[in-house]
């Protein structure tokens, strides 16, 4: 190969590795700068060192956002973990109608979160929607999901699960898949049972699928914003306001820019420790297997 | 589906179970579709006439004809297919460069654009927006474009791709003196296709999709694209048209995407695990 063979490697990948480091690196290190800075929105900097991070641990409506993002991946990672597993045992057959089944479930994924809250407000509010209409029907009060504090949340985590249920579900589709159908046979003809096959068998051959997919929606749920921001705005009072709807309110309506990359700098933190110990558990497991 | 799926019929309780799970994802999609093809008026007496007719499509007439919701839906087409073809274009010549030609640092260079699939949009979404402010960029295509482009998982996915393709096709064309693009052109782009199809599926959806960035980048309503116009649509609810007309956007806006979930249903469900797996 002649010298300048060699270097004719870089032209293939120098316009990626353009844009990706003026897209995505060069505002990854402005982040860390600019947290370090009293900045607004229109440029006007004053360095405060580790002020901005200061001032977060010490504000109430920071933890209010954290506990909410934490209860909000309470309630969805645990219910959607269970939902897809189960759609996924059923549905793990060679039948015209499952595939059928798998293909709606898997539907709402491809709609776009605006889409998702349009849907979900007018079958939530208590004045319009479909559950009221249903719950008069019967000569129930409607519940006030979008409006009382005791509800935003729940109802903010119904959507979602309506709209996740299709990754994990596929996800633990293919886990199903790359079970050996020798070991079913094997438990047939030891005349073992449904349950004793599904807990000696399925339920440990999925535990790397499952490890993954409460990962993934645990990342996923910790940067809720859109079905938030749409169906309450985050109230009442700030009670359903999720991590990144307070670094959009923080950013965008206090025009605090420094105090909003600061919390958006502990909020990676937390995404990249997961990112991490998904790393680590998978690989630890497969060092297990072999 | 291989050896683990049975041809069994489902057991009845479970049988039930998907019935009913079936019910609660299609039920808000049903009422969503009745509303839209209500008057406005009828619905603002009860939403419940939505379950009975008469139906009309005057709300989709609306949308059509003086609203801002086709241009918001060309917006979204130009973004998402701008944005596709570049990624595309440019995660396919890296992906080759990574996996076929050897050059300085390659594999520095190879890990350094990994470490991007563990920076989360929220980590840099503030200051891309300061730097898109400083360049003048906002409320423009390329302001909506250029952000998609960062996409290290695509160039991850192209290399492992081209890697699998066997050596011995591109060195026979060496052999006949062709050039490491013309290689890249004619030999390897036509074999990777399907890998294309995957990718370019699988970018179009989340640029379709996104919300978070158009929210902040275009603030007016000529550049919105579908996902923030419709968002400004439901946050002016109260003071506009009706509960009808707002239905009929969302069902407008869905269809497009469904069309191509339809034709494109595999590649999109392997595309999304294997991000997801990666």
């Amino acid at each position: 190969m002649t010298r300048h063979d060699r270097f004719g490697g870089f032209a293939f990948v120098l316009p990626f590795v353009g844009f990706y480091s003026f897209l995505l690196i060069l505002p990854f290190f402005m982040g860390l700068w600019i947290s370090l800075h009293r900045a607004d929105l229109f440029g006007a900097r004053k360095w405060v060192g580790l002020d901005n991070y200061v001032r977060l641990f010490g504000d109430p409506v920071f933890y209010q956002a954290m506990g909410t993002t934490f209860t909000l991946a309470l309630l969805i990672v645990p219910a959607l973990t269970v939902i897809t597993l189960l759609l996924a045992l059923a549905l793990n057959r060679a039948t015209r109608s499952a595939a059928i089944f798998r293909g709606l479930f898997f539907s709402s994924s491809v709609l776009s979160v605006t889409i998702v809250t349009l849907i979900w407000r007018f079958v939530l509010t208590p004045d319009a929607g479909l559950i009221a209409k249903v719950f008069t029907a019967v000569g129930l009060e409607p519940i006030p999901f979008l409006s009382h504090p005791d509800w935003t949340i729940p109802a903010i985590a119904i959507t979602t699960i309506w709209w996740g249920l299709g990754l994990p579900m596929m996800l633990f589709l293919a886990g199903l898949q790359q079970i050996p159908q020798d070991m079913y046979e094997a438990a047939a003809l030891d005349r073992a049972s449904r349950w004793t096959t599904f807990f000696r068998i399925t339920l440990p051959s999925l535990r790397r699928t499952t490890i993954l997919v409460v990962m993934l929606q645990t990342a996923a749920q910790l940067q809720i914003f859109g079905q938030a921001q749409l169906l309450t705005s985050g109230g009442p009072s700030g009670s359903s306001r999720p991590i990144v709807l307070y670094i959009y309110e923080i950013a965008f309506g206090r025009w605090e820019l420094g105090y909003a990359v600061a919390a958006a700098e502990v909020l990676f933190l937390l995404v990249l420790v997961l990112t991490l110990a998904q790393y680590w558990l998978s690989t630890r497991k497969e060092d297990a297997i072999r | 589906m291989s050896a683990a799926a049975t041809r069994n019929r489902l057991p009845l309780p479970a049988l039930i179970g998907v019935v009913i799970g079936a019910a609660i994802m299609v039920a808000p999609l049903l009422w969503t579709l009745l509303l839209s093809l209500k008057s406005n008026s009828e619905l603002m007496r009860d939403s419940a006439a939505a379950l009975s007719p008469p139906y009309t499509l005057g709300n989709y007439r609306d949308i059509l004809a003086g609203s801002d919701v086709p241009l918001w839906l060309l917006n979204s087409l130009i973004v998402s297919l701008g944005t596709t073809a570049a990624v595309l274009l440019l995660c396919s010549l890296a992906g080759y460069g990574f996996a076929r030609l050897d050059f300085p640092c390659r594999r520095s260079l190879f890990i350094f654009v990994l470490l991007g699939l563990a920076i989360p949009e929220q980590a840099v979404i503030l200051p891309r927006h300061q730097l898109f402010a400083s360049m003048g960029w906002h409320n423009s295509y390329g302001g909506l474009i250029l952000p998609g482009l960062a996409a290290p998982f695509g160039v991850f996915f192209m290399t492992q791709y081209f890697r699998a393709i066997p050596k011995d096709l591109d060195e026979a064309a060496m052999l006949d003196g062709a050039s490491r693009f013309r290689i890249f052109w004619k030999v390897l782009l036509p074999l990777s296709l399907p890998a294309q199809a995957t990718l370019g599926v699988f970018t179009f959806l989340g640029s379709w999709n996104d919300y978070w960035w158009p929210l902040i980048s275009a603030t007016t309503s000529d550049k919105y694209t579908l996902t923030v116009g419709l968002a400004s649509s439901q946050m002016n609810y109260a003071q506009t048209s009706g509960l009808g007309f707002l239905m009929a956007q969302a069902v407008f806006a869905s269809i497009p995407i469904l069309i191509v979930y339809i034709i494109f249903q595999k590649q999109i469900v392997g595309a999304m695990a294997g991000a997801a797996t990666r």
